[in-house]
């Protein structure tokens, strides 16, 4: 089947059938030094970087001519929804799926640069372990806690911008961008460090999710005690890098004063009556 | 005394809902996924999920309604009895789902807010913006994570599963475990179960391009098929009529936006080369809506899908000759657009680089979802009518009320049992609900329906069968120590296949992968014919061959992306031939399977389960029985969905009321 294409309003309308060439930072393993190699990728109307990978995959010969391995990375559903083909790309994070090659690189013979994400430990190539992002959501509590998942009827009525509001945050889908940009947000290897470690943007917006349900705001004291001490957020520099790269739009400095506002209300509260 | 435990494939909907309700009855949940859960391919579903609720049942509808849309949508291809039971418990799993904290939509006064979907007169789909499954899937990840950190449940997260571990005997097979390969480290190794619930999803890798997410290969299907499990309906997939076709995969473009008002179109005039907006509104082709008046553009996904197809490649009608037509939402609101479509308006705008709410998109069908799978089975519920019903039309009492057990029985130990012991299938791996075709919003209840509801059957096969007297953990080690030795080889074979030599198409996986999705797709997806099949099938078997000299670029020992997925190509080809198989020998035109050369329905041939066993070392180690189909509620009607053009129908006499109710 012959697809039509369409083509975006591109500032520079990109040359078709050209190539372009893949910069890529690979690595084989923890612990391992790191090299770049390149690549040189037909374009197809429609590329992205997925399907350049894809083809660097099947087809895996430096631009020198040297036989090397595929390329290794993390991806899901191509679709931006699911978080996991993050990378850096031309120095800036974002899902891979969704760079599309006729605005990163309009010309041929353009470079595009594909680097792992830095503030998680490598696996291998483009793929890092994320580990880390997933248990600060475990330390937020970032669940409603239910009655268990018998039939009990209906949960908590809400109105349409209530609905709205936790929706926008819930859209999070723990891809890491915002960690990546966050200057205070730091790598650590050493999983006995990540409770101290700043926590960063996103399990602070999901502790303001579950704080706004109606049953999710009985674990607020929790999540706030969390978000208190080292690591919590004072450590939150105020960058605001973290909101600007969001793929999602998620209004994450608004979520981090909302934190920030319940956890000096939280701390006052229980210094006076001791809960 | 050993924990009992029970392990589950899978953490999309359907194995964390499993994982949920196993967990809360007591027993140890070894969850397996080849992603973090959350990345499950349950997060692209879009429109919503079906249910009856308040606001249909005063205007007329019921559980009963839903049940009798699901069956006619399917073609009648589905065993009606675990459907019945599905409809009737679906309002449950709204509610849970509301109380979980899913952000549903909402009306002014703060009640969910329900949308219009295929295969309904009635508002009966309740969503999250356009994205319901990515919220779904979220609200069980949560539950899940509580339930991690309180112990019950166990993530083996970047695991991937290899085969199950099944006792010898061929008639009373059970399955003790499984193997797995950790992803990062390649260790290889086995997991004791009591019962194994497979929940991987769907097959649309086989295609090459299709809308599923890139783990979805059907390998972990395809090796329980060949390890005993019966596959049925295999040659069910569901192309679903708009997705934006890209170089990676083609995008769902949901049929919530059908839901919402959308409308499909061509210009009247062939090769006409206006812009959309310039295009005056008596010179469009609203082809949907002339053919099919009541249903319009939400007739069920096969026939859109064929209707465009047709359209596009017989007549040569797609905009700007190209196999394309229009999805107009640009006679909306904007604003009203972004509320209840943003998501996905928003995938249309990202990776097209139009927006859509201002300018027609441009969409064709692509491959979506298997209704076929695993063969699994049930034990009846309650309800015994003394013969099967007619059509039933709203506001018609219904025959059966909606209380559990009706359809299937609670808690028996066989429900979605594959006809191995303890091995289950859950979700788009079964075969179970959908017929011969899935009516949109449909697969997310029955993802999280499997789980909750057959979660119960789990824990009673444990608790009350076999593993009670002869559990996995007193098995000999020398079972697990086999099955994992036998992966070892299989990885190291591939693994010796590495050399320094120049790079060869011919052997090359990611060619073999390539060359199977462009075969398959031209021969076993919108107009199929004996010819054409059985020509695939032997393109499949040149494949296989080329297969068998598979030669890996890759030798690591740590993170081998590329065993991983030569190996899966391998299981993909054995998968492949059973869908092909399947649908030469079904010599007729069903929901989904539309055979060119036998374009009607045939009931009194074909009104039955193809059913599939792995018979290796035989001439054809695919042997294929036809079951019946269990019809006892409701009598199977041509399906019409009213459509006027009668030379074409596939029935003249129009069986649905013909004017929107709701």
């Amino acid at each position: 089947m012959a697809h039509a294409s369409t083509i975006k309003n591109f500032k520079n309308t990109p040359k078709p059938d050209r190539t372009v060439q893949f910069r890529i930072k690979r690595c084989d393993g923890p612990g391992q030094p790191s090299r770049y190699e390149s690549f040189n990728v037909p374009i197809e109307s429609g590329s992205n970087v997925i399907s350049c990978l894809q083809y660097i995959a099947a087809n895996p010969i430096t631009v020198t001519g040297q036989k090397t391995t595929p390329v290794v990375w993390d991806a899901g559903c191509l679709e931006e929804i699911c978080g996991a083909c993050t990378m850096v790309i031309n120095g800036k994070v974002r899902q891979s799926c969704s760079c599309l090659i006729d605005e990163y690189a309009p010309h041929e013979g353009d470079v595009i640069t594909l680097e792992p994400m830095s503030k998680f430990p490598v696996v291998r190539d483009l793929w890092v372990d994320r580990q880390r992002l997933f248990e600060s959501l475990e330390k937020v509590s970032a669940w409603v806690p239910i009655d268990g998942s018998y039939d009990l009827g209906p949960g908590p009525q809400e109105t349409p911008q209530q609905s709205e509001m936790r929706y926008t945050l819930s859209t999070c889908m723990s891809c890491g961008c915002c960690l990546e940009a966050c200057p205070q947000y730091q790598k650590e290897d050493d999983a006995s460090s990540w409770d101290t470690s700043f926590i960063g943007a996103a399990p602070l917006s999901q502790a303001r999710l579950f704080n706004e349900h109606g049953t999710g705001r009985q674990l607020k004291g929790a999540r706030l005690d969390a978000l208190m001490g080292p690591g919590g957020i004072n450590d939150c520099g105020n960058a605001q890098n973290c909101v600007k790269v969001c793929p999602k739009e998620i209004p994450l400095t608004e979520s981090i004063a909302a934190v920030g506002r319940a956890v000096t209300i939280h701390s006052f509260t229980r210094f006076f009556t001791g809960k | 005394m050993a924990d009992k435990r029970v392990i589950i494939v899978g953490g999309g909907l359907a194995g964390l809902a499993a994982a949920i309700r196993i967990a809360e009855a007591g027993l140890a949940v070894d969850l397996f996924s080849m992603v973090p859960v959350k990345r499950s391919h349950s997060v692209c579903a879009q429109g919503g999920i079906n249910a009856c609720n308040e606001v249909a049942r005063q205007q007329g509808y019921s559980e009963y309604q839903h049940f009798d849309e699901t069956l006619y949508g399917g073609d009648y291809l589905a065993d009606q009895a675990p459907v019945l039971e599905m409809t009737n418990f679906a309002p449950k799993v709204i509610d849970l789902l509301d109380r979980m904290g899913v952000p549903f939509n909402r009306t002014a006064e703060g009640f969910r807010d329900l949308r219009l979907f295929g295969g309904s007169l009635f508002k009966r789909t309740h969503f999250s913006g356009a994205t319901t499954g990515q919220q779904l899937l979220y609200a069980l990840d949560e539950q899940v994570r509580k339930l991690a950190v309180q112990g019950k449940i166990n993530k083996y997260e970047f695991w991937e599963f290899l085969w199950p571990i099944c006792t010898e005997d061929t008639d009373d097979k059970r399955c003790i475990g499984i193997t797995a390969q950790d992803m990062r480290t390649m260790q290889i190794r086995s997991f004791r179960g009591d019962a194994v619930v497979m929940a991987t999803g769907g097959c649309g890798l086989v295609f090459g391009k299709s809308t599923n997410s890139i783990i979805c290969t059907g390998g972990a299907a395809s090796r329980c098929y060949q390890a005993g499990a019966w596959y049925a309906n295999p040659e069910m997939i569901q192309v679903h009529p708009t997705a934006i076709p890209g170089a990676d995969k083609c995008r769902l473009m949901s049929e919530s936006a059908r839901g919402e008002g959308g409308r499909v179109w061509v210009p009247r005039k062939k090769g006409d080369a206006r812009q959309a907006r310039d295009i005056p509104e008596n010179e469009r082709w609203y082809f949907l809506e002339e053919k099919y008046p009541g249903y319009g553009n939400l007739v069920p996904r096969d026939i859109a899908t064929r209707e465009i197809f047709d359209l596009c490649v017989n007549q040569d009608m797609g905009v700007d000759g190209q196999n394309q037509v229009y999805l107009d939402l640009t006679h909306m609101d904007p604003g009203y657009l972004t509320r209840k479509l943003g998501g996905i308006l928003e995938i249309y705008e990202k990776f097209v680089g139009v927006d859509p709410r201002f300018e027609p998109m441009k969409i064709f069908p692509a491959v979506h979802y298997s209704m076929g799978g695993m063969w699994t089975q049930y034990t009846p519920g309650s309800y015994e009518p003394s013969s099967p019903h007619g059509m039933h039309n709203p506001f018609d009492t219904s025959p059966v009320d909606s209380d559990i057990g009706k359809g299937m029985a609670l808690g028996a130990p066989n429900n979605m049992q594959t006809n191995i012991k303890g091995l289950y299938a859950f979700g788009e791996v079964n075969f179970a609900y959908h017929g011969a075709t899935r009516l949109g919003a449909n697969a997310l209840l029955s993802c999280i329906f499997d789980g909750l509801y057959n979660g119960v059957s789990v824990a009673n096969y444990v608790n009350d069968c076999e593993p009670s007297k002869n559990p996995a953990a007193q098995f000999d080690q020398n079972i697990y120590d086999a099955a994992v030795k036998q992966e070892q080889a299989k990885a190291q074979k591939l693994l010796n296949s590495v050399s320094d030599g120049p790079a060869d198409d011919a052997t090359n996986p990611y060619k073999i992968g390539y060359e199977l999705g462009v075969e398959i797709t031209s021969a076993s997806t919108v107009v199929k014919t004996g010819k054409g099949l059985s020509a695939c099938l032997d393109k499949i078997h040149a494949l296989n061959d080329r297969y068998q000299n598979v030669r890996l670029g890759d030798a690591a020992s740590w993170t081998n992306q590329t065993l991983s997925y030569t190996r899966a190509i391998g299981d993909m080809l054995v998968l492949a031939e059973v869908i092909v198989k399947g649908g030469i020998l079904r010599e007729e035109s069903r929901g989904s399977h539309y055979r060119l050369d036998f374009p009607d329905r045939n009931d009194e041939k074909f009104l039955k389960t193809t059913v599939v066993s792995y018979q290796p070392g035989s001439d054809d180690p695919h042997q294929v029985t036809f079951r019946d189909v269990d019809t006892r509620f409701v009598k199977p009607r041509p399906r019409t969905y009213g459509k006027t053009d009668t030379k074409n129908a596939e029935s003249t006499k129009s069986d649905q009321p013909e004017t929107a109710t709701a």
